[in-house]
């Protein structure tokens, strides 16, 4: 479903390159975790996969399904089905969150060639998702991420990415700010979407997430590459040495 | 003002002169009202329209920026559906039908014809070209009176609906002593030609009572329009004043306010829609002339094409003033580089026991809320759309009014589809 060949991405505009000769393939229905130190490139894999224009592919490509994404915008991505839970989820004053729900919802439909969802079945779909996730729906009349904890925040993340039920997931650290309870929450829906045509990248840095959702494989990104790739025994083989071993032997 | 040389007139002054000629006999008025209307016109031959070199006009050189004036006017009258449902809707020279109690409404036409109205048609100073221009072609109008301790139910809309040509109305409003009441003051062409439009409204807010004045403009896009408003607040007299700039070539919107009763309050909020390219200004004077009296005053501008906009804000706090408070901000949204808008706030404080503050700030969309907005499968234009939408709807929200919400919503999304 995804394939990423030998990508080189550098900061636009600047000579500063942190994806450096990329590889990663995820078929249909894994789920792939990465792992990596920080300042590997992990966020930045994500942002480029979304599409974001601060950074500049320079060498390789990039296919979903089969074809070249590179020359997509962010909204075409999205609409294609790919989807970014953000590490950091942006706040955006003014915007009611129902209101942008709504909007995203409809606008990947008319992308698809689907109709509109009328208003009750938005706010019934909208309820359902927020009901499963502990969400608060008081939470949901105020504007985009505002005002909202940071574990409120990664929550509404995975609310939007059930109500948008994408093709490709990636999920940048949503586990770290959530409690306990509130990570079993979060891991059991994004369990739920787990089907065989949907693919999943969860960037975690720990063990703990892993428990919860299950990956196929395992692959550790450190200074814009892949160094390693392998079953979930390599996160529990970091849990217990750190990247030492892993970044000497790719050395 | 100080004239060495008599310039010869503009294009457009000469058509404003040879205009008035034309309409003169038809204008109404006694014979006091006939010699100022002359007065007024002799000195706008004599002075000429404001250029930057007058101060209060330095970033709107009027006589340059003045192209052209229609000829003929349109005063038939023109209904159109009022923002809110309920309005009551008040057109001069239409019937106004059933009035709620305690609301008077006279016609101005009656007052110009009896010319009891000299003294409040005399322009507020040398540089007032708005109230010269007024007072030499004013029409018609409506005077308001809601008597004291009356509570309106519903909105008033004061609709001056137009087909282009010259439109000149006043309107003398008197709130009553602890009377409520929302008032929508609309501004908009009908027609396809272009309009030459002047409004004046003398309004005084009386002791304790709670006015909402909305002024909604929505003229053409080769429209002059020329407003003002004179407000006088008495003691505790509360005033939520929004203005919404949508449309109009060439705006000059002025804002005179004066505190003169203690308590008194002034929300002053406003919406600048600008594009093509429009010169719009909002000039605010403000004085805190006796203590304890409080104001803000919030805008939100978007600037798109080469559009040009400008906020003058003069607060003058009095020497006894004391325990004012006026906060002052204004922010753009700049979403062109050939757009502009300067924001020239001005601070006149003769007291020592004051809160005064202002702030301006220039800004383009944020890329990382756009990209998050983009990353949900919202394609550009439409994100653009909520996000400029949710920089201006910040502060129609804070009406807390539903209906009235809503139709300044409908007004901005409207106007924004332009730009799809
Ligand atoms: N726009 C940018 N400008 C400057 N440096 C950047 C930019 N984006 C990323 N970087 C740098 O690139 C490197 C990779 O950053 P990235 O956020 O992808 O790391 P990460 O693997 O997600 O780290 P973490 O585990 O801390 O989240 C870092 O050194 C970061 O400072
Ligand atoms: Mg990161």
């Amino acid at each position: 479903m995804l394939e990423i060949r030998n990508l080189h991405a550098r900061i636009a505009d600047t000579d500063t390159e942190i994806i450096r000769g990329l590889d990663l393939t995820v078929k249909a229905g894994e789920v792939a975790a990465i792992m990596g130190p920080n300042g590997s490139g992990k966020s930045t894999l994500s942002y480029i996969l979304a599409g974001r224009e601060d950074y500049e592919v320079t060498e390789g490509d990039i296919l979903y399904n089969g074809e070249s994404i590179l020359e997509m915008d962010v909204a075409e991505r999205a609409a294609s089905g790919i989807f970014l839970a953000f590490q950091y989820p942006v706040e955006i004053p003014g915007v009611a969150t129902m209101q942008f729900l709504k909007v995203a919802l409809n606008e990947q439909r008319k992308a698809r060639g689907e109709g509109e969802l009328s208003t009750p079945d938005f706010i019934r779909k909208v309820r359902e998702a927020a009901g499963e996730l502990k969400i608060d729906p008081d939470m949901l009349k105020r504007p985009v991420n505002v005002g909202f904890s940071g574990g409120e925040k990664k929550r509404a993340e995975i609310l939007q990415m059930a109500l948008l039920e994408p093709k490709l997931c990636v999920l940048d650290e949503t586990d770290s700010g959530l409690d306990i309870d509130a990570l079993r929450i979060v891991a059991d829906g994004v369990n739920a979407l787990r089907s065989p045509d949907r693919a999943m990248v969860v960037i975690t840095h720990y063990q703990r997430l892993l428990e919860h959702i299950v990956p196929d494989t395992v692959h550790v990104l450190y200074r814009g590459q892949v160094v390693k790739s392998g079953d979930k025994s390599i996160a529990l083989e970091l849990e217990e040495n750190g990247y030492a071993d892993i970044i000497d032997a790719a050395a | 003002m100080n004239i060495q040389t008599k310039p010869p007139l503009t294009l457009a002054e000469q058509a404003l002169v040879d205009g008035f000629a034309e309409r003169l006999k038809d204008l109404p008025g006694s014979a006091a009202v006939s010699d100022l209307r002359d007065r007024l016109i002799g000195e706008l031959k004599d002075h000429g329209l404001p250029t930057r070199r007058i101060e209060s006009w330095h970033y709107t050189d009027f006589r340059v920026l003045l192209k052209s004036v229609p000829e003929g006017g349109n005063d038939a009258v023109r209904l159109i559906e009022p923002l809110v449902p309920e309005a009551i809707r008040l057109v001069a020279g239409a019937d106004a039908g059933d009035l709620p109690a305690g609301l008077k409404v006279s016609d101005y036409a009656d007052a110009l014809r009896d010319g009891r109205v000299t003294t409040q048609m005399e322009p507020r100073g040398a540089d007032d070209a708005i109230g010269r221009i007024s007072g030499a072609f004013v029409s018609c109008g409506l005077g308001l009176d809601l008597a004291a301790g009356t509570a309106l139910e519903h909105p008033v809309e004061l609709q001056v609906a137009h087909g282009g040509g010259h439109t000149h109305q006043r309107f003398p409003v008197r709130i009553g002593a602890n009377a409520a009441a929302t008032v929508i003051e609309r501004h908009t062409n009908r027609g396809s030609d272009p309009a030459f439009v002047t409004s004046v409204t003398d309004l005084v807010v009386g002791n304790d009572a709670n006015l909402t004045w909305i002024i909604v403009q929505t003229q053409g896009g080769a429209d002059t329009h020329l407003s003002q408003i004179n407000v006088t607040l008495e003691e505790n007299a509360r005033l939520t004043l929004y203005v919404v700039n949508a449309g109009g070539k060439l705006v000059r919107e002025e804002i005179h306010v004066v505190a003169k009763g203690e308590g008194a309050d002034l929300q002053l909020r406003g919406v600048n829609l600008l594009d093509g390219d429009s010169h719009t200004d909002v000039t605010l004077t403000l004085g805190h002339d006796v203590p304890n009296t409080t104001s803000t005053e919030t805008f939100r501008n978007v600037v798109f094409d080469r559009a040009r906009g400008v906020f003058q804000g003069q607060i003058r706090v009095a020497q006894d003033a004391q325990k004012t408070d006026a906060r002052m901000a204004s922010n753009t949204l700049l979403l062109s580089d050939d757009g502009e808008f300067s924001t020239k706030p001005e601070l006149e404080i003769f007291a020592d026991d004051v809160q005064c503050a202002h702030g301006a700030t220039v800004a383009d969309i944020d890329d990382v809320h756009l990209f998050y907005l983009m990353s949900r499968g919202i394609p550009e234009p439409q994100a653009r759309g909520l996000l400029v939408k949710a920089f201006v709807n910040e502060i129609v929200e804070e009406l807390e009014d539903e209906p009235l919400v809503e139709a300044l919503h409908d007004v901005i999304e409207t106007w924004l589809e332009r730009h799809g």
